[in-house]
């Protein structure tokens, strides 16, 4: 089986889909490999550092017309796809829902199309999931360009000629580009703020020592089951009043917010830009897709009321040694996933595949059809340099759901059976036990909701806490010690007295004294 | 929830009133208000954050209540009262201050019990002494509350008595297996049922209080039995079981007495209790009956018979060279086990702790939800030696990143990070949910012999290529460790 690696024709576009390395791990695979001449020199790869790991160089028509599958980086161009020989594979970043002059024209040579943006996110297929690997480049660079645009220090320093300040910085979006911008800027020593709709991501944007802000508003970005939802206009005020406040604070915003299929949200207006410093950097990662600041030009860096807006949409492939083997790395999974050269099959029942797969023998198999415990995950923002869903969320999701019907039908026998017996009870029983009893069953409920959520690290002393109040038997003891009638209820109840005394006071006390070892 | 006066504070005619007397809906709404600091105090001690004001919530319900009760119209005799109280309140207090922090299983179960023996003698003093006029049918309610209330509090009794024992180690944590139990068991109950029918029917007081003394003493062999067949290792569920039950006595006799309050807060108890037995039961993913019933875990371990599989060499390691590997590492997690509480190491461990984290070492502590003898057990301990909460974790909280961990530390702990629980399903403790210690990359394990844990099976992570042993007493070697941290 022979796979083919044009060169990319997109001046911008460095990267390629393979390097020397995957080659021949190609090979290894059974594959053999075809190149088109200098498709390396982008990463600085030569033909000949390929043709000692075994490849061929040919020329472009060679490749379209004799491989079996075709390595891409890009969409194939239309011009590219009628190249294509009939019957002809691609793998390669496609984005079917923005590309669909693309899809006729491959559907035209009745090609077989897999989309390495279209892989599933499930843990399985975190090794071949190319937009994550290209995210983490893309925050990268996105804060090595801020730093080459800023005029200042990142770190804040105390010199002789006087202090420097560290550089504050706001991310906007806690995907895994935003994540990786901020694990980067901390790293070189500024002040980071991050910003997400999704409540969910501040755990992770705290862990890499950035501050999330919060808005002062009670709306999630994630909805029910993971999904994003449409936030609501006040919402989406209070977000603007909160960017308008932290343009005029900090040196340089990043933004990485992105909505698949749609153009990037504006969220940085021509007034923000204009509050900023002098000096300041809006680094736009979403410039591809339009850009989330208003003044943003793609490929382009601009200086507006001396702030500088870079709108480069290139930022992997300025990287592209390294982003051209992370990228090549996962076109070796995927094509390993496949059962490799020898085996090599298109596997519907293969969930990565069949999710990949856009479209066979010319027919469009794209969406796939959704497996019914698959959520797909659509964060609000980020999706293509975008967050990636906790691994075995669905999994997890499917497990809680059997988990949940079972406990179900135990708690419905239960209900039903108590159900019964209040019933029985209330058949015989007189006025006043069925009072009390119901204070019991309520109260009853009332303890089985306060407790359930209790920490495990308190289980201790919540059980001497209710070791204490339950010696509130002390009052059947009072009441009797208290009689007039019988000598030994007035002997019982003053032992039960005794008793439940010390519990209330070991009870208690000995709380008090675990709770203070629990302070921090 | 509460509309009728006489059942929170019924009216005794009996009694004289003198001093100052508080009217019967001053009493109830007091209740009411004591009722509801309850709730809150457990709904405090849900989160550490709020679990001091929690604890200040049932004091103050407490107080209130008793205040109101004692000025009551109902309660005379001051001079019994105090008699009764004042020791108690003193011997109480001073208990709960001495208690080391490793005996806190024994006096919680040791409060259960009294729980117990007061709603027994409640149950006899209400029996002779019923307090209201009543028509025959709620007399009978009567009886059969007293008769329930009575059973209840001598199995919760005797029960929390043998579990108390047992984990003082005045009793041999062994389960108890006589032949043919659970038909013991069976007869038990249907005695006592039996015998409940009977009480109800019997017309003369003297009868009633034979058969009484005779159910008590019947449903407290039965509690006994119930905990002595119990073995070591399901120690916490037992706890939190007697938790329930002390609840439950409570609430029967807040029946007897028409007493709402009794019931709110028996109920309560009672509920919270049956919620940490399933918590813990979970944790060993074991059905509640299978643990009441028995028979599960041994004494101190056997040594393996050799007749066992051959698993291997194990690898012996030192305290110094563990120092050692822990201060190369970068993150270190420790699991401390029953072994770490018995040997007393907390506070070593505690010192090892910050020695690390002074050094730039990430350590976290991972406790599986049934480490120790009572739930929540190793908390405890850790927050004793000033281990700060925040780094001591929970096993799911744990467990994913444990294949990114330098080193594991396992502390007298066995049968909680065995992999034969997840691997091999002819394992006793096959599907009980484990720290999954062994996916790091070094395990050490502190154990001062190859005997098995308390369920008595051999622990295959000791002889994993990743595992090294140190042998010997945690305390020692703790502080070995800690010599060699300092050099």
């Amino acid at each position: 089986m022979k796979v083919g690696i044009p060169r990319e024709v997109d001046p911008l576009e460095r990267r390629v889909a393979a390097v020397p390395r995957t080659v021949r791990k190609l090979r290894e695979l059974g594959f053999e490999v075809m190149l088109e001449k200098t498709a390396g020199k982008g990463a600085e790869f030569t033909d000949d550092q390929y043709t000692e790991v075994g490849a061929t160089i040919v020329d472009a028509e060679t490749i379209w017309s004799d491989s079996d599958m075709v390595l891409k980086v890009k969409p194939p161009t239309p011009a590219e796809a009628d190249q294509l020989r009939e019957g002809g594979r691609v793998l390669s970043f496609i984005h079917p829902a923005e590309n669909d002059e693309l899809l006729e024209h491959l559907a035209a040579r009745k090609a077989t199309v897999l989309a390495m943006d279209c892989v599933p996110r499930i843990t399985r297929a975190q090794k071949m999931d190319a937009l994550s690997a290209m995210a983490g480049v893309a925050g990268y660079r996105a804060v090595i360009e801020a730093a080459h645009a800023y005029p200042r220090y990142f770190a804040g320093q105390m010199t002789a000629a006087g202090r420097v300040d560290p550089a504050k910085i706001l991310i906007i979006g806690g995907g895994v580009a935003g994540l990786a911008a901020i694990g980067t800027a901390r790293s070189m020593g500024a002040i980071v703020r991050a910003f997400d709709t999704r409540l969910a991501v501040k755990e992770q944007v705290e862990s890499l020592g950035g501050e999330f802000l919060v808005l002062d508003f009670e709306e999630s970005g994630e909805g029910e089951g993971g999904y994003a939802k449409v936030m609501s206009d006040a919402f989406l005020e209070a977000e603007m009043a909160l960017f308008a406040q932290q343009a005029i604070e900090v040196d340089i915003i990043i933004t990485t917010a992105i909505i698949p299929g749609r153009e990037a949200p504006k969220l940085i207006t021509a007034g923000m830009v204009e509050s900023m410093k002098e000096g300041s950097v809006i680094i736009d990662v979403a410039a591809e897709k339009g850009g989330n600041c208003s003044l943003t030009v793609p490929d382009k860096k601009i200086v507006h009321h001396g702030v500088s807006i870079v709108g480069y949409t290139d930022l992997v492939s300025r990287m592209s040694i390294l982003s051209s083997r992370l990228y090549a790395s996962t076109l070796v999974k995927m094509l390993e996933e496949m059962g490799g050269g020898e085996n090599f099959s298109i596997d519907r029942e293969n969930e990565v595949v069949r999710g990949a797969l856009v479209m066979q023998d010319g027919e469009i198999t794209w969406p796939p059809p959704k497996r019914e415990e698959t959520k797909p995950e659509t964060p609000a923002y980020a999706e293509d340099f975008g967050s990636r869903p906790l691994p075995d969320s669905e999994e997890a999701a499917s497990i809680a759901k059997k988990e949940a019907v079972a406990a179900g039908a135990w708690k419905a026998g239960g209900i039903l059976g108590a159900i019964l017996l209040a019933l029985v009870i209330g058949l015989w029983a007189p006025i006043s036990f069925v009072e009390h009893f119901t204070v019991f069953v309520l109260a009853c409920f009332v303890g089985w909701q306060v407790v359930w959520n209790v920490s495990p690290a308190l289980h201790t002393p919540l059980m001497s806490v209710t070791n204490a109040i339950s010696g509130i038997i002390i009052l059947g003891g009072m009441l009797h010690l208290s009689t007039e009638a019988n000598t030994a209820a007035i002997v019982f109840g003053a032992f039960a007295v005794f008793f439940a005394t010390i519990n209330i006071a070991g009870g208690f006390t000995v709380t008090r004294r675990m709770l203070a070892m629990f302070r921090k | 929830m509460i509309h009728h006066a006489y059942n929170l504070a019924t009216v005794s005619t009996t009694a004289v009133p003198h001093g100052p007397v508080a009217s019967d809906s001053f009493v109830t709404i007091a209740y009411l208000v004591a009722a509801v600091l309850f709730i809150m105090s457990l709904g405090g001690l849900s989160k550490q954050e709020t679990a001091e004001r929690g604890n200040f919530y049932g004091i103050i319900g407490m107080i209130l209540a008793l205040g109101v009760a004692i000025f009551s119209a109902e309660v005379n005799r001051y001079g019994i009262l105090a008699i009764a109280m004042v020791p108690a309140l003193i011997g109480g207090g001073w208990l709960a201050v001495r208690v080391k922090m490793t005996e806190m299983p024994q006096l919680v179960a040791l409060l259960h019990s009294f729980v117990g023996i007061a709603a027994v003698l409640v149950g006899f003093a209400s029996f002779l002494d019923p307090h209201q006029a009543m028509t025959p049918a709620e007399l009978t309610v009567h009886e059969i509350e007293v008769y329930i209330g009575i059973c209840i509090g001598a199995i919760t009794f005797t029960g929390s008595i043998i579990a108390c024992l047992k984990l003082h180690g005045k009793l041999s944590g062994k389960p108890l297996m006589l032949p043919a139990r659970h038909l013991l068991n069976l007869i038990g109950l249907i005695v006592t049922i039996l015998l409940g029918v009977w009480f109800l029917n019997s017309e003369a007081t003297a009868t009633g209080i034979v058969l009484l003394v005779i159910a008590a003493a019947l449903t407290g062999i039965m509690g006994a039995h119930l905990v002595a067949a119990i073995g070591g290792a399901d120690m916490p569920v037992v706890v939190s079981m007697l938790n329930s039950y002390s609840g439950w006595a409570a609430a029967a006799a807040g029946f007897m007495l028409g007493n709402d309050l009794l019931i709110i807060t028996g109920a309560l108890v009672g509920s919270s209790g049956a919620i940490l037995s399933y918590i813990m039961c979970r944790g060993m993913n074991r059905s509640f009956v299978s643990v009441i019933l028995g028979g599960f875990g041994t004494d101190g371990g056997t040594v393996v018979a050799s007749g066992d599989v051959d698993q291997g060499e194990v690898i012996q390691i030192s305290a110094d060279e563990t120092a050692d590997q822990m201060m190369s590492a970068r993150s270190v997690v420790i699991v401390p086990g029953y072994g770490m509480a018995v040997a007393q190491a907390q506070h070593a461990l505690a010192e090892v702790t910050r020695k690390l984290r002074d050094a730039g070492v990430t350590v976290r502590f991972a406790i599986h939800p049934v480490a120790g003898r009572l739930p929540g057990h190793m908390n405890v301990l850790l927050a004793e030696a000033g281990v700060p909460y925040d780094i001591v974790l929970e096993m799911d909280e744990v467990n994913d990143d444990l294949p990114e961990t330098d080193l594991v530390l396992v502390i007298g702990a066995n049968d909680i990070v065995n992999p034969d629980a997840e691997d091999n399903p002819t394992s006793p403790i096959a599907g009980m949910p484990v720290l999954q210690v062994w996916k790091s990359t070094m395990v050490v394990v502190m154990k001062r012999s190859m005997a098995t844990g308390y369920a008595g099976v051999q622990n295959p992570l000791f002889f994993k290529d990743n595992t090294r042993m140190l042998f010997g007493d945690a305390r020692d070697n703790t502080d070995a460790m800690l010599g060699g941290l300092r050099s």
